[in-house]
């Protein structure tokens, strides 16, 4: 019974993460948006995926990490959440990985802050760490805190 | 097995449908029946109604329904062929059927089964009804005192005991009073003498969850088949031309893709319109249950009410249909319970017995009109006032300000209920104000007149659907933004010199003055925080532009500065995601022809992010109440004159006495009292510009002939010399500035001109102290 699961990931900040496959409903290159005053800085804009009007989150902002270069335009990594469609803006797509349970390991106590919420898990991999991503718990905005344990999908 | 089973459940899903649908046909033309208007299918039409139901039910094996569905049927087929004839108590009986069959529907699509509710005593009902040869009861006699339906009708109508014995438990439970959850305490069944001890179980159990949820009923649709048919076809074209265009796109041909371009509009304008075609509905849907409501209503209370409908076939989008339900299922309630009186009282009146509510739909200018119209007594104004004031909603002196109309409004405040007594029909403080504001939800309005003595109308607008919207399409900041054409009042451009002086600072917040009233001024790059590319701070600018779109947000106006106005649209309505629907100043967003995405504008929720209305419902219907108030202030007409040096000052007409000129060589002295003799009495004098602020009286005395304002009170009379007389006007004048300068009221702009309002007693008080004094 080794269970593995297939990851789409993608790069952020120079951070390597991962949302479960079934979890991605595509990948696009950047579009225009819509931005949207008064909302959280987190949200960048509204996009038009085919009549569909689908709330872009930065996710740089939403893990706090550092401002992306002006120059460098993200990507939309699309995915289902209970609540329709919302696009992840992430640096760089990665590939479709395929990984070994046995290298799943939860996130260490000393992850804290929005992190400590956001990151479900890590894959131990060979080089790296793959980073796995609550999605329900990226693109809910309310609850910031108070929500230190993570939601299994 | 899962076959089966799915083969079931989609069995029960049809009969569901089905049954309901038969079950408001059966209600429908009993009551047709009863009125005496049925002709030789009605009474087919009802047996067959639930001959088919217990057809259904036997075959999925849901005995329950069966049974009492068969019992329906033994009695019906008798009466079908004339072997009995129908009574009223009858008809309630048949009535009290149908609410159990349904209350066992709804048990079956909560649980999957039609549960185990004991209706035992309806059964028997049925079956003793069933041998009573067509002279009507005898053995019955002492039941009857429980079910005769007429039995307190004619007794003081607000005692309203259910007399409907047998079916008052299944009703309480299924009928009409459902969506009142309140645990009221509703009149206890009437024991029976004569009927089994079996005290009716009805099965609240599962119908009170399910009553949350729409029952598959409420989610099905049917559709003319036609009308999917045309919708297929218009598909098909539009796949057509989405095929020329695709070519077309890769080889470039100019003029090809231009036809294509126009073709794809066409179809997709008809397509908009068919789909929207096939969820639209008759509004006679939502009335059809209507004369139930009516009959249960009015017999309960002991009332006589005919009902009368007219523009049943009047359509409305279905999310539409579904948001008015309730809210005129409560309005019908009200009318009869608060407007319609009892017989007794009507004869005394002089009116017919029979009370008349009568309802009417009919298209005008692009919404639809609801009226629901009644007879009787009207609302008693008086003691919706006094009831406000009882329950601390307005203060006496508001309510001794107010006006007809706004008195009227007063029904909608929440938590006002007039009903001197608590009926099982109203009056439970789920009142008007729930109704306005679902009403309101849905981009309607509702407006209520009364007549006393002579019944009450209530009208109600509401928009034909709400998925596509006719929108102003404005910029700012760069971005697009969508503003619904309700809320829209007017668009006001101002150029060059107006642009730069028309607006003007209020303790920071900018005004406009729109014909002669005060409109504030709402800047959308600044809530917005987004920078305008023109910069529009800066004011010298010269080709400076400034649109204002006046708008609407709780009644009240306010102007909101765009860079650009751009065109009206018809825009798709499409949600937010969750993340962004805590921002109540928008209401969706929309996809513009070239594809990106544009904000709707929430325009309530806009003016309150904008603090140009006052944030809370309440707080801005008060608000509009005293300044509704004032507006009725103002219109009265004023006297309008000079003091001094061109001070101009004004006061309402109805203080003014008579307008006299007197040469200044009339002036006589007692005293150091100026007076003139005037009518065979001593008018005593006031010199208005020494008593006001900053004004000094010019003493020029000698030349001119003196312009006199008799002002009277109680006999006494005083002459108050003003400068000259310059007009009576009698338009809304709106702005009003308190002061403290001495002998004011206040600051009024009255012909664009800024105009204090004396105070006259105030100032005969200071001028003479012992005016209003009573004589001697």
């Amino acid at each position: 019974m080794s269970t593995s699961k297939q990851f789409c990931t993608f790069y952020v900040d120079g951070l390597f993460f991962g949302v479960e496959v079934l979890r991605v409903q595509e990948v696009i290159r950047f579009q225009d948006m819509t931005r949207v005053p008064l909302a959280s800085n987190v949200v960048t804009g509204l996009i038009n995926l085919r009549g569909q009007i689908v709330t872009a989150i930065d996710l740089r902002r939403r893990l706090a990490l550092r401002e992306r270069a002006p120059d460098k335009l993200p990507m939309n990594v699309v995915v289902r959440t209970d609540d329709g469609a919302v696009s992840l803006l992430v640096d760089e797509i990665g590939d479709v990985l395929e990984v070994d349970e046995r290298t799943y390991e939860r996130p260490p106590e000393t992850l804290t802050g929005v992190a400590r919420q956001l990151v479900r898990g890590v894959y131990k991999l060979k080089g790296q760490l793959l980073l796995i991503i609550d999605t329900e718990q990226t693109v809910d905005l309310h609850e910031k805190n108070g929500a230190a344990h993570s939601k299994v999908a | 097995m899962g076959m089966n089973e799915t083969l079931q459940q989609d069995l029960i899903k049809d009969l569901l449908v089905e049954s309901h649908e038969g079950l408001d046909r059966f209600d429908r033309e009993l009551l047709t029946l009863e009125q005496g208007r049925g002709g030789g299918d009605t009474m087919n039409t009802i047996f067959r109604v639930i001959h088919t139901l217990k057809g259904t039910a036997g075959c999925l094996g849901l005995a329950n329904i069966e049974k009492t569905a068969h019992c329906g049927e033994n009695l019906l087929s008798l009466l079908r062929e004339a072997k009995i004839h129908t009574t009223p108590e009858m008809i309630t009986t048949l009535l009290a059927l149908s609410d159990a069959l349904r209350g066992m529907l709804r048990t079956l699509e909560a649980t999957g089964t039609d549960g185990k509710a004991d209706h035992s005593v309806l059964l028997a009902r049925l079956e003793e009804l069933q041998k009573i040869p067509a002279a009507p009861e005898k053995s019955a006699a002492s039941a009857n005192a429980a079910f005769g339906l007429f039995a307190d009708e004619d007794a003081s109508t607000s005692v309203a005991p259910a007399a409907v014995a047998d079916p008052a438990p299944a009703s309480a439970a299924f009928g009409i009073y459902a969506e009142e959850t309140t645990s009221t305490p509703t009149t206890p069944p009437i024991p029976l003498p004569a009927t089994t001890t079996n005290p009716a179980t009805p099965e609240p159990v599962a119908t009170a969850e399910v009553s949350t949820k729409p029952s598959v009923a409420d989610n099905a649709i049917r559709v003319d088949v036609g009308q999917l048919d045309k919708v297929m076809n218009l598909v098909g074209e539009l796949v057509l031309a989405r095929n020329q265009i695709v070519a077309n796109t890769t080889n470039f041909d100019q003029a090809a893709l231009l036809t294509a371009a126009q073709r794809l509009n066409i179809i997709t304008t008809e397509l908009q319109e068919s789909v929207m075609k096939t969820r639209m509905q008759p509004i006679g849907n939502v009335w059809a249950k209507f004369p139930r409501v009516v009959r249960d209503v009015s017999h309960e209370l002991g009332k006589k009410v005919r009902l009368i409908m007219a523009g049943q076939s009047t359509e409305l989008d279905r999310t539409i249909i579904e948001a008015i339900k309730d809210p005129l299922t409560h309005i019908v309630r009200n009318s009869i319970d608060h407007g319609i009186e009892s017989p007794e009282k009507r004869r005394g009146a002089g009116k017919s017995e029979e009370g008349l509510l009568s309802l009417r739909a009919y298209h005008e200018g692009g919404q639809v009109n609801i009226e629901i119209m009644d007879d009787g007594g009207g609302i008693n104004l008086e003691r919706v006032k006094a009831k406000a004031v009882s329950q601390n909603l307005i203060t006496a002196e508001q309510s001794a300000r107010l006006s007809e109309r706004e008195a009227m409004n007063l029904i909608f405040l929440p938590g006002l209920s007039t009903a001197e007594k608590i009926s099982n029909v109203s009056g439970r403080g789920v009142g008007m104000d729930v109704v306005k504001t679902n009403i309101e939800k849905i981009g309607g309005s509702i407006d209520l007149q009364t007549q006393a003595g002579q019944g009450t109308t209530l009208k109600i607008k509401i928009p034909l659907t709400l998925a596509i919207i006719p929108a102003l399409i404005v910029t700012s900041g760069g971005d697009r933004y969508a503003i619904p054409q309700v809320s829209l009042l007017e668009l006001v451009r101002l150029e060059g010199e107006q642009a730069r002086k028309g607006i003007e600072q209020l303790y920071g917040s900018p005004v406009y003055r729109l014909r002669g009233r005060l409109l504030p001024l709402a800047y959308l790059n600044q809530q917005f925080n987004v920078s305008s590319p023109k910069g529009k701070t800066d004011a010298d600018a010269q080709d400076e532009v400034v649109n204002i779109i006046v708008l609407q947000a709780d009644g009240r106006p306010f102007g909101l500065v765009v860079d650009e106005i751009n065109d009206t649209e018809e825009i798709v309505v499409k949600p937010l995601g969750k993340q962004l629907k805590g921002i109540s100043s928008f209401a969706g967003a929309t996809i513009m022809g070239d594809g990106k995405v544009a904000l709707i504008l929430d325009v309530v929720g806009f003016a309150q992010h904008a603090n140009v209305v006052s944030e809370t419902r309440d707080r801005a219907m008060l608000e509009d109440k005293t300044r509704n108030q004032d507006n009725a202030d103002l219109r009265q007409t004023l006297l309008l004159f000079s003091v001094g040096s061109d001070h101009r000052m004004a006061i309402p007409l109805d203080m003014a006495a008579r307008l006299e000129e007197f040469a200044p060589s009339l002036i006589e002295h007692t005293g150091a009292q100026e007076v003139v003799q005037y009518r065979g009495q001593i008018l005593p004098l006031i010199r208005v510009a020494d008593y006001v602020a900053g004004q000094a009286s010019l003493g020029s005395t000698e030349s001119e002939t003196l312009q006199v304002v008799v002002y009277s009170e109680k006999g006494r009379s005083v002459g108050l010399i003003v400068g000259r007389i310059n007009d009576i006007v009698n338009e809304a004048v709106t702005v009003r500035r308190r002061t403290n300068a001495k002998g004011l009221l206040g600051s009024i702009v009255v012909q664009n001109k800024v105009t204090d309002l004396l105070d006259v007693p105030g100032l005969i008080r200071t001028a003479d102290p012992s005016f209003y004094e009573p004589a001697a």
